[in-house]
């Protein structure tokens, strides 16, 4: 059972290929099968939670090669987390988009496959090239789902898109070229060991190299300032795309928290600890950003872009404490932000395709059919991403001002995040009362749209449902994640199971 | 040849990054592709430079030069290639859909010029 580890890669890849090459013209049968697909990826991904959920980090040996030097997937809680929640994300996202943005151009179900390969390999990976490759397979697939459908203002802001994460890709070489070249290993557990052991000469090099990942790691989480790229990209993404890009930003999060906790973490030697000094500002500078841009937009779409970023400052800023109370309050967090932003997105493409010509732009229009049901909708997931109780978001958020208690930018972190939510909140109830309670005198344009809501409130719903089970189980979900946090920072337990020869290396030479 | 390379490879980064921030989307295209030559080179370099040694445990040889590198070379071109591909096209379906190929964002009427390259294009 222990090759289901590398299922989560190699089922989508196979399912696309078999999308693309098969039934290319019949999208009945490409929907069901890539129903089923995903389906049965959240089962696999269920599995592999339970059987990481109660045992060291699991290595898989690709071709049965040691670790240095074949590659390794490494299945650890921390990783089955994330692959858990981007299942649970892909089957909502997939079932909205069955219910019509499918056929608005072609190959949606074979680039929405290879989206989840490179996600989930991005997760699985415990080597930083195929942390690169899989990137790289993932933005591919992003590039293509985002110019689905077409049209000028998507592929203007594609070519940004693009073009932006081409640079990046280019960085994270640099990178990866900086490291190896004074560690000769690009393998997780491996430079865990090595870099704790560099030459004197060689730190700056290092230091470099770990400086330029950081920085492609926060272009991928729109850390401020390398956020510009967010607003536009995922406003003119598809909503669906733009519901299951939640899970982009997040990869670069999690590369951040695995990257810096497991090679350039406490026990690095000359370079340990190396990303606490740029995350936390860099994570207030984006609240503070995030909040302005929420209040300052004048279109639904951008204020939901915004407050994603907003959320990412918070996220974060929990997690730039690299400590045990931080990465669980940040995991919390990260589950209750990725479902409530993608329930927001959902609903900012359902309800602008009802507006006509006024479409997603903050201003009144005549009273939309099923109004008050758009607007209760709009009002439980705007409670939920600004943090207001009952909701998760307020969970969070409390605990997340619980764990920078000890920092010493306490005061900092307290007060730009309580300022910030205001901010944020007085933008969401603005935007509210002008799409849903302002009506316009105009008579009402014919919209085109008459196909049912029920399968796409019925998502909305389903993951703002999931959100009210988080803050609803949050004790026992909190205590899974303080393990989930606690094995993460066990950097021993992980070079251990990856690389079991090294560790007895290390220990037999006195440092 | 390592003041060679190490300049070369500096070179082609000032030259990528110069034409990448420009605000046509073909220099764009073009500022990427230098960037990616440089970073080809920079992973190549990365296993050290050095000739006629063999890469694979061969009898009676000491000294090798590392193959890991050309691997990662290797993907990196692969990668960039398909890129620029879709860079490419991609900027020139924009050119064809919108009339201009400036990069900036927001909307501009389309000049008379822009509609004559437009139609030059298009034939």
């Amino acid at each position: 059972m222990i090759h289901l580890i590398i299922a989560p890669i190699v089922l989508p890849a196979v399912v696309a290929a078999f999308l693309v090459l098969v039934l290319r013209h019949d999208l009945a049968s490409q929907r069901i099968v890539s129903a089923a697909a995903t389906l049965a990826l959240l089962a696999i991904t269920v599995w592999l939670y339970v059987s990481a959920s109660d045992s060291a980090p699991t290595p898989y040996l690709l071709g049965d090669w040691r670790a240095p030097f074949g590659i390794v997937l490494v299945l650890d809680r921390l990783a089955a987390t994330m692959l858990l929640l981007t299942a649970v994300l892909a089957v909502a996202v997939l079932i909205y988009a069955m219910a019509g943005w499918d056929r608005a151009g072609r190959h949606f179900h074979p680039l929405f496959q290879f989206q989840l390969m490179g996600l989930n390999g991005a997760f699985l990976t415990g080597d930083v090239f195929n942390l690169f490759v899989f990137f790289e397979i993932m933005l591919i697939a992003s590039y293509g789902l985002m110019l689905h459908g077409g049209g000028a203002q998507r592929l203007r802001a594609g070519f940004h898109y693009v073009a932006i994460n081409l640079i990046g890709s280019t960085l994270f070489l640099f990178a990866v070229g900086l490291i190896y070249a004074v560690t000769g290993t690009l393998n997780m557990a491996d430079l865990a060991i090595k870099v704790a052991q560099i030459a004197p000469g060689d730190e700056a090099i290092l230091r470099v190299g770990a400086l330029l990942l950081l920085l492609v790691f926060a272009l991928k989480a729109a850390l401020v300032p390398l956020q510009w790229w967010l607003p536009s990209a995922y406003a003119a993404a598809p909503g669906p795309v733009a519901a299951l890009f939640m899970m982009m930003t997040k990869v670069g999060a999690y590369s951040i928290v695995r990257v810096y906790i497991l090679v350039f973490g406490v026990d690095a030697g000359a370079v340990a600890d190396l990303a606490s000094p740029w995350v936390i500002p860099a994570a207030l500078a984006t609240l503070a950003l995030g909040a302005v841009g929420v209040l300052a937009s004048p279109t639904l779409l951008g204020l939901v872009c915004f407050s994603i970023i907003w959320s990412m400052g918070s996220l974060l800023l929990a997690f730039g404490l690299f400590d045990q109370s931080g990465l669980s309050a940040g995991l919390y967090y990260l589950l209750h932000s990725t479902l409530s932003g993608a329930a927001l997105f959902l609903l900012a493409d359902l309800v602008s395709a009802r507006r006509g010509s006024a479409a997603d732009r903050l201003t009144p229009t005549p009273l939309l059919p099923h109004a008050n049901l758009f607007a209760g909708l709009f009002f439980v997931a705007a409670i939920a991403i600004t943090g207001m109780p009952p909701l998760s978001g307020f969970l969070g958020k409390l605990l997340i001002l619980d764990a920078t208690w000890r920092n010493p930018l306490a005061v900092a972190s307290w007060v730009m995040l309580l300022a910030t939510s205001l901010l944020v909140i007085i933008g969401f109830a603005r935007a509210g009362s002008t799409l849903f309670w302002k009506v316009a005198d105009r008579p009402a344009e014919s919209v085109a749209p008459a196909s049912s809501i029920a399968l796409p409130v019925a998502v909305i719903a389903g993951l703002l449902g999931a959100t009210v089970l988080l803050s609803v189980f949050a004790g026992p979900i909190t205590r899974e994640l303080a393990t989930t946090a606690q094995q993460t920072l066990d950097i021993k337990a992980y070079v251990r199971a990856v690389n079991p020869a090294a560790t007895a290396l290390s220990r037999s030479e006195p440092r | 040849m390592e003041i060679l390379v190490a300049s070369g490879i500096g070179v082609l980064a000032m030259v990528g990054l110069y034409l990448v921030l420009n605000r046509h989307s073909f220099p764009v295209i073009i500022g990427t592709t230098f960037l990616s030559y440089a970073v080809n080179l920079f992973l190549f370099a990365m296993g050290r430079l050095s000739i006629d040694k063999p890469p694979i445990i061969t009898k009676g040889v000491t000294d090798y030069t590392d193959p890991l590198p050309q691997a990662l070379v290797l993907t990196a071109i692969v990668i960039s290639f398909g890129m620029t591909a879709l860079v490419v096209v991609l900027a020139l379906r924009g050119f064809l859909e919108t009339g201009t190929e400036r990069v900036e964002n927001g909307e501009r009427p389309p000049s008379p010029s822009d509609a004559r390259k437009r139609k030059a294009a298009r034939r």
